[in-house]
Parts: structure tokens; sequence; C-alpha cells
């Protein structure tokens, strides 16, 4: 049974996004994808400045297991990336929700937010 | 259902990740991959391979009938306990199974085969040992624990009689010996030193409580295939299988070619194979960000090959893989990975032993 916090927004796709305000959000992926990744290894992410829209890959999650695409969740502009996870990549798998964090957009259309899910709909999507 | 073997409970017991390994039912790590691969250069780790499967055979005629059924020679087997490690062709030349036979005595040799490729495996055993009067057995009642690292031996010590201890004493490596109710052998798939215990199943779970407690760390089948990969040591299905030659598989240090009067099933093909020229297994090195995976394209000088196993190397801190390619390949390829080419250094595939670097 993994941790789902509530007050996050949920991809189907695994991500997560927290609203910052000013219409920042931040964005990782759930604990319950990075158990399924197992130990992560390298986690490619976007360059700041880019811009990224809804539902397209913007990042790379290597792990011992596989190589797997991370979509954004929302659209907009990359103002932010987790420079940490360069040098340790381990914490997406040790604080998916904190340390772990991968990048921040900010959102360009927050009407996108109704094609995410909260967190009882995506305990359900998972189907833990 | 699964097959279970007699660690699944303790499996459980440890909060295992377990996945469906070939129809049975095994822990792919019990938390970090990372760890457990560490834990066994680093100190010791223990694998369930109990899944694997064990073959006693017996009869006057064993050592001729493995004489023909296998590339390798265990006319080299003098001294009893002494293991080889074989491909088992099929009359083309491709590989039915890799596996490690045991001389035990002039009329028993045990043979340690892949879970996965069991059922062909037996039967095409059972084919070929007809004209020869030798009995086939499987051994499903035992259990196997590897115990591997530069402390395994001194930890699995820790457990033994006093006739245990002076049976294994000393004991080189790739051989095998009764020792009371273990059988204890100086084999691996890690590259460390360690043993691989075969012991019957009732007495499984509490021999693996009893390394828990010498101190020796559970570790999946992840960090089997990392550890294995680093050692530069096949993986049947994925770096070889029925359609490759062994000696496209960097298997030609397992073939006796000599004596040149000893039929064995699949020498002429081979014997073709070696005129025609095959591609090889080689080893490839990315020490950029990135990691190679199991089928990426391998472009080399005078042609196009692919990768067979790739993985990140935890011990080397990146990226390392077995490729099989043209023969004409350089010190240099260039991987194709997700349409962007990168380049990579090209090894014998052998990266990591006895916990050392030897790339």
């Amino acid at each position: 049974m993994s941790s789902i916090p509530k007050g996050l927004k949920y991809a189907s796709s695994h991500e997560w996004a927290r609203d910052e305000g000013n219409g920042i959000y931040t964005v990782g992926i759930t604990e319950h994808a990075q158990g399924l990744l197992g130990d992560m290894v390298f986690v490619e992410l976007p360059d700041v400045g880019d811009s990224v829209t809804q539902a397209d890959d913007c990042a790379v999650a290597e792990s011992v297991k596989a190589a797997s695409d991370i979509y954004a969740p929302l659209s907009g502009e990359i103002v932010e990336v987790n420079e940490a996870l360069a040098d340790s990549p381990e914490l997406v798998n040790s604080s998916p929700y904190e340390d772990g964090w991968m990048f921040k957009i900010k959102v360009s259309d927050t009407a996108e937010l109704s094609a995410l899910l909260d967190d009882e709909g995506y305990k359900n999507s998972i189907d833990e | 259902m699964a097959n279970q073997t007699a660690l699944h409970g303790k499996h459980l017991e440890a909060g295992a990740k377990m996945v469906d390994f070939f129809g049975w039912d095994m822990p792919i790590n019990y938390g970090s991959q990372i760890e457990e691969h560490h834990a066994v250069r680093r100190d010791a780790g223990m694998f369930d391979v109990s899944h694997m499967t064990i073959v006693d055979l017996k009869g006057a005629q064993t050592r001729a009938f493995l004489r023909f059924l296998l590339a390798n020679d265990v006319a080299k087997l003098t001294v009893p306990g002494k293991a080889l490690y074989s491909g088992m062709l099929n009359e083309t030349g491709g590989v039915i199974d890799d596996l490690i036979v045991y001389f035990l005595q002039e009329d028993f040799f045990r043979l340690v085969v892949n879970s996965a490729t069991r059922e062909k495996d037996l039967a095409h055993i059972n084919a070929q040992a007809k004209a020869f009067d030798v009995s086939v057995t499987e051994r499903p009642e035992f259990a196997m624990i590897a115990v591997q690292g530069p402390n395994a031996k001194a930890k699995v010590a820790t457990l033994l009689t006093a006739g245990q201890k002076a049976a294994v004493d000393g004991m080189k490596p790739f051989f095998g010996v009764q020792a009371g109710e273990l059988f204890i052998a100086t084999t691996g798939y890690t590259g460390e030193d360690g043993y691989e215990i075969a012991l019957p199943n009732e007495q499984a779970a509490d021999f693996w409580q009893k390394l828990l407690e010498a101190g020796v760390a559970p570790a999946g089948l992840g960090a089997r295939d990392t550890l294995r990969l680093e050692a530069g040591m096949n993986l049947y299905g994925q770096d070889m299988d029925e359609t490759v030659s062994p000696l496209a598989a960097n298997m030609g240090w397992t073939i006796a070619w000599a004596p040149e009067d000893r039929n064995f099933i699949g020498r002429s093909a081979i014997t073709q194979h070696k005129a025609d020229g095959t591609f090889k297994l080689v080893g490839l090195v990315m020490e950029q960000k990135g990691v190679l995976r199991h089928g990426q394209r391998v472009v080399v000088n005078g042609g196009e090959g692919e990768i067979t196993s790739g993985t990140f190397s935890p011990t080397l801190g990146f990226s390392i893989a077995m490729a099989r390619v043209p023969a004409s390949v350089g010190d240099t390829a260039d991987v194709d990975i997700r349409g962007k080419m990168v380049p990579v250094k090209v090894v014998k595939p052998a990266f990591v032993r006895m916990g050392k670097k030897v790339i």
C-alpha cells in the first residue's frame, strides 16, 4: 500500500503535481511508480525554459530495470529542475513527493487541471 | 498457480517484491536491488536458486554419455567433486542450455541446469541417455541457496559442523562435495567467492534464517542479474539460445575440440561455424549518462549487431552491456539509444571480478 498524499493532482501515467501558488506546479512521480521502476540510476530532465505540453513526454527516468518516459501533467514552461537528482537519483525512490521532485512548470492553462485525478481517483486507477 | 520454492515464506516475511520467473514466484528484490548488489560485492549476500533443476545421472556409461551430450569434455574431470561449465548443443550447433556438471563418482554425475529450460532439457537428456543406459533423475526435493561475496565462506562456516568444515576446507573453485545433509559447491554466478548449497527442502528455511542471523543479506533476481553481467557471465535465453552458435556467445572456451575423434552433439555444425566465421559477443562500456538495454542496435566497424544484455553497473557507476556484433568490430561502437547514436567502448565481456574492476 503506497502513500498517495491528499491535495496533489495525479496523472494516470503516475506523475503528481503540487500547486505552489502563482501558477507554478512542482512535478514528480508517485511512490507507486518508483516502486514499479525500482532503483533509479539516472534522471534525464528537461531544460529550464523548455515548453512542455500536457501528456507529452518531457523527461526520462532510468532505473536498474527500465527507461521510462515521464509525461508533463500540465502544459507550460519549465522554470526549475531538481539539480540534486544528477548526483542522487535515488531521491526519487526514497522521497518521491519531497526531495525527489523533478521539475516545476509555470502552467499556461489551469483548465487542464480537470484532466488530472485527485488522490482517490489515482488510488482507484492503480487498484491498490 | 506459480511454483513456490521452499523459501517462499522467508521471502514474503522479508517483504520481498515477488515476480513471475518462468513459472516460479521469485523475489526480484527485498527493497533495493543496488544495496543487495553491493552487499554481495563487499560482504555477503544470498540468493534462493531452488528453482534451478538438479539432475542426477547414474550408470556405468555416464561419462561416455556426457562426452557425447556436452560440448565441453568431462574427460577433464578426473578428481571426484570437480565441476565443469558446458553448453549442451543441438545438431545445428545452437545452445539448448548452459549447465554445470559435477563428477561425483565414476557412475554418478550431477547436472545443474536452468529452470526456464527444464522441460526441454529433461526431454533431450532422457532421449539421448537411452543409448547409454544412464538413469536420469530430477531432484526436486532439494532447495538451493547461493551464498556469495568476500565474506560468504566465513559466514557459512559459522553454520557448519566440524565434519562439514573439514569437507570444504581448502576446496578449490568449481568443486562440489556432499557434507552431511548439504551438497556444498564452490560455484556461483556473481564473480565473487562463495558457495552454492543444495539441501533438503524441509531444512531450507531454517538454514536461510541462520544465514540471515550470521549477517548474510538476502538478494533477489535483480541483483543476481547485475552481478552476473558485471562478471561477464551469460544469461540463457538472453545472451544465447538454440539459434545462436556458442562461438557467437563467448562460449568458445567451453568447447573441447580435442581429442578430434570425440563425437559430441553439434560438433559438425560448430566446426562449420568456425570455418565460416561468426558474430562475436563483446562487452560495451558507456561512461556517459544513460543505460544500455537489451535489444538496442549497435553499429560497429563493418556492420550492425544488437545488445543482448545491458544494465547500469552498480559497482562501476556507469552502464555496461554484452552485444553480439560482426567479428570485424573495433575498439569503439555506437549504440542507438531511443534514436540517438551514443559512442561506447568495446571491451572483453567481463567488467568486475572479486570486487575489482577488470576493464
